[in-house]
């Protein structure tokens, strides 16, 4: 049903291992207007199958707006997405995610009357076959299902030091820990791509340094791409590989952290226009 | 390696069904030691029935966590077809348990595809545009079977709209022979009585497996997590639809069962008698309870169709006690304190603190 989960060392040219494949996502020209207002607009992205990829911008610039595109919470009003090769142009946000996307929340949407074990074995529903009836009658297929997903959630808790946690209720868990649960449910589903909506916010700089290590301990892990919205530069600039700035709907740099970080462009966005010396 | 978490779900249910089954014991030993008043014993089928109403519903509006207004209305489909499954199979099942059986299965699937014509247009958007439908499906359905006639020959079913109001049961068409079932706005008269209290509670038994095997599998799981987050569930894969409506119709066939033992408890019944009342007060029981608390639903269900009797000591002002003590208990169930209390009894969580 799941993969077994070894992880793999991190190679140091990500570029040239994705090469020869084709990007995991995809986007052209991609907008949607709210109401004559384009909050997005031409943005275009692709993302490699093993790449860290950041979305950057200042508060307003849209980059939830991205996330809730590509996870169809919006459907977009012009352009395409290309998921792994393939237009999500008629998916709804549950189709999206059975077909390789993942994402957590700025702010925390767990499941909070459910146990942690339970966060994370819904997020396994695609991926379960037996139906209501050995459901209810408890069927010999019901009991096998359920061991295997009871199984890999604990293996996926256990990976974020969360396996004593799992009986608790979710709405009960510390600030921490529902950010962290949130990514396990998210990598439950088995995805492709994992979408991480400022997964450092709220932590001081211990967590954020721990937090660095599970997102590359992730993407080594379960080999795939990531794309995170983060304000904490120090945790953007040092996992991604890719950088896009956006402003005002509209990417307005690509490039490595290092292109970033020297862009007048960007650097206007951020701090404003220098004055004439 | 640990436990499943299921059967740890599956040891406290199983307290739920020790009690419906002590209870059962309780009462049949006091009935037929003839302790029991006339009214209370003739009492039982229907607390049996608005049991397992309070428990389907329970699986709507706690579990689902979307307001249906109109579970009654359900109850009714499952009553009346339930009255004319009985009483045309009479030559076909002359066994009166099978055909109680019989009519209840009948009446669960009749209810359950009433379920799928609300549910599939409703269940598609969020808000509470559920509790709207609902709500008119059972004045709907009550005066759809006002003007209903029904009869029975050797021919089969007759069935008959009485629109224009000028219809009656000779309109039918029917052989020499054959019996009006349901007769527009008198119901259905001239009932076989064959309900018993073991089927109800068997009722009670089987809705109380359906509902807690269902919420405590790949189904409930779903289920709850759309209630505790719609856009979440969704980002992890979650049919919306798929799961309200098989949480929506699973809720619709049991109050058709129930429906069906209900109706083939009294010779003569009438739509009128599921009407919005009835669907408040089911859904009284299920609040009183406990929105999602399964075994609360039962003895509230089974507390509040009994206090009227119990009150009728203080007669014209029945109605007035049974509200004051509704609005008491309601008041004592949200206490800080009594709830800290009663929390000692709860088995304890073995939750460590989190090791960072």
């Amino acid at each position: 049903m799941f993969p077994k989960l070894v992880p793999m060392p991190s190679p140091n040219l990500l570029t040239e291992r994705d090469v020869d494949k084709r990007p995991i996502l995809e986007c052209i020209n991609l907008g949607i207007n709210f109401g004559g207002l384009a909050a997005v607009e031409g943005f275009n992205m692709a993302i490699g199958r093993t790449e860290i990829t950041g979305l950057i911008g200042p508060n307003g610039a849209g980059k939830t707006t991205v996330f809730n595109l590509l996870t169809k919470v919006y459907q977009p009003t012009k352009g395409t997405i290309l998921l792994d090769g393939n237009d999500t142009h008629n998916m709804n946000t549950a189709q999206v995610n059975r077909a390789g996307i993942a994402r957590t929340f700025q702010n925390i949407r767990l499941f909070n009357d459910l146990t942690v074990e339970e966060n994370v074995t819904v997020a396994m529903d695609a991926h379960m076959h037996y139906n209501m009836w050995s459901g209810i009658f408890r069927l010999p297929r019901f009991w096998k299902e359920e061991r295997v997903a009871h199984d890999r959630a604990m293996e996926l808790l256990s990976i974020f030091n969360m396996a004593d946690l799992a009986g608790a209720k979710a709405g009960s868990l510390p600030y921490g820990a529902q950010r962290r649960l949130e990514i396990v449910r998210a990598l439950a589903t088995n995805p492709s791509l994992l979408l991480l909506d400022e997964p450092a916010a709220g932590m001081n700089p211990s967590e954020t340094a721990e937090l660095m290590e599970n997102i590359r301990n992730i993407r080594d892990t379960f080999q795939i791409a990531i794309l995170l919205i983060e304000h904490d530069m120090n945790l953007v600039m040092n996992i991604c590989e890719g950088i896009a700035v956006l402003n005002f709907g509209r990417i307005i740099a690509k490039g490595t952290p290092e292109d970033i970080q020297s862009n007048p462009a960007v650097i206007e966005a951020y701090l404003g226009k220098q004055k004439e010396a | 390696m640990k436990k499943l978490s299921i059967k740890q779900h599956t040891r406290t249910d199983f307290l739920t069904y020790l009690g419906v089954i002590i209870a059962f014991a309780v009462m049949s030993f006091l009935s037929s030691n003839g302790s029991l008043s006339r009214s209370l014993t003739g009492q039982l089928v229907p607390i049996c029935c608005y049991m397992s109403m309070a428990v389907s519903l329970n699986l709507t509006v706690g579990i689902l966590g979307e307001l249906s207004l109109g579970h009654a209305g359900f109850m009714s489909v499952g009553a009346f077809s339930g009255v004319v499954a009985a009483m045309s199979l009479q030559t076909v099942i002359p066994s009166a348990p099978l055909r109680l059986a019989a009519a209840m299965v009948i009446g669960a699937a009749a209810a359950a595809i009433a379920g799928i014509i609300v549910g599939t247009p409703v269940l598609r958007l969020r808000g509470d545009y559920l509790a709207i439908v609902t709500l008119a499906f059972g004045e709907i359905i009550k005066d759809l079977i006002n003007c209903l006639l029904v009869g029975y020959d050797a021919n089969g079913l007759h069935v008959a709209f009485n629109l224009t109001g000028s219809k009656t049961v000779a309109d039918l068409g029917m052989q020499e022979g054959g019996i009006a079932i349901i007769k527009g706005a008198q119901g259905a008269t001239g009932t076989t009585i064959i309900s018993s209290f073991t089927a109800g509670f068997l009722l009670v038994m089987v809705t109380l497996f359906v509902v807690l095997n269902l919420k405590h599998s790949r189904a409930g799981r779903a289920i709850m997590a759309l209630r505790d987050n719609a856009i979440a569930a969704e980002s992890v894969g979650i049919n919306l639809t798929k799961y309200k409506m098989m949480a929506f119709v699973t809720s619709a066939a049991l109050a058709g069962a129930a429906g069906a033992l209900y109706g083939l408890n009294f010779s003569s019944l009438q739509a009128t008698k599921f009407n919005f009342n009835t669907s408040i007060l089911i859904l009284v029981f299920v609040v009183l309870g406990g929105l999602g608390n399964l075994w609360g639903s039962l003895i509230a269900a089974a507390a509040l169709t009994v206090l009227p009797e119990l009150l009728r000591a203080f007669s014209d002002y029945r109605m007035l006690v049974y509200a004051i003590v509704l609005i008491l208990v309601m008041l004592a169930t949200n206490n800080p304190t009594l709830k800290t209390f009663f929390s000692r009894f709860k088995p304890r969580k073995h939750v460590r603190k989190e090791a960072v």
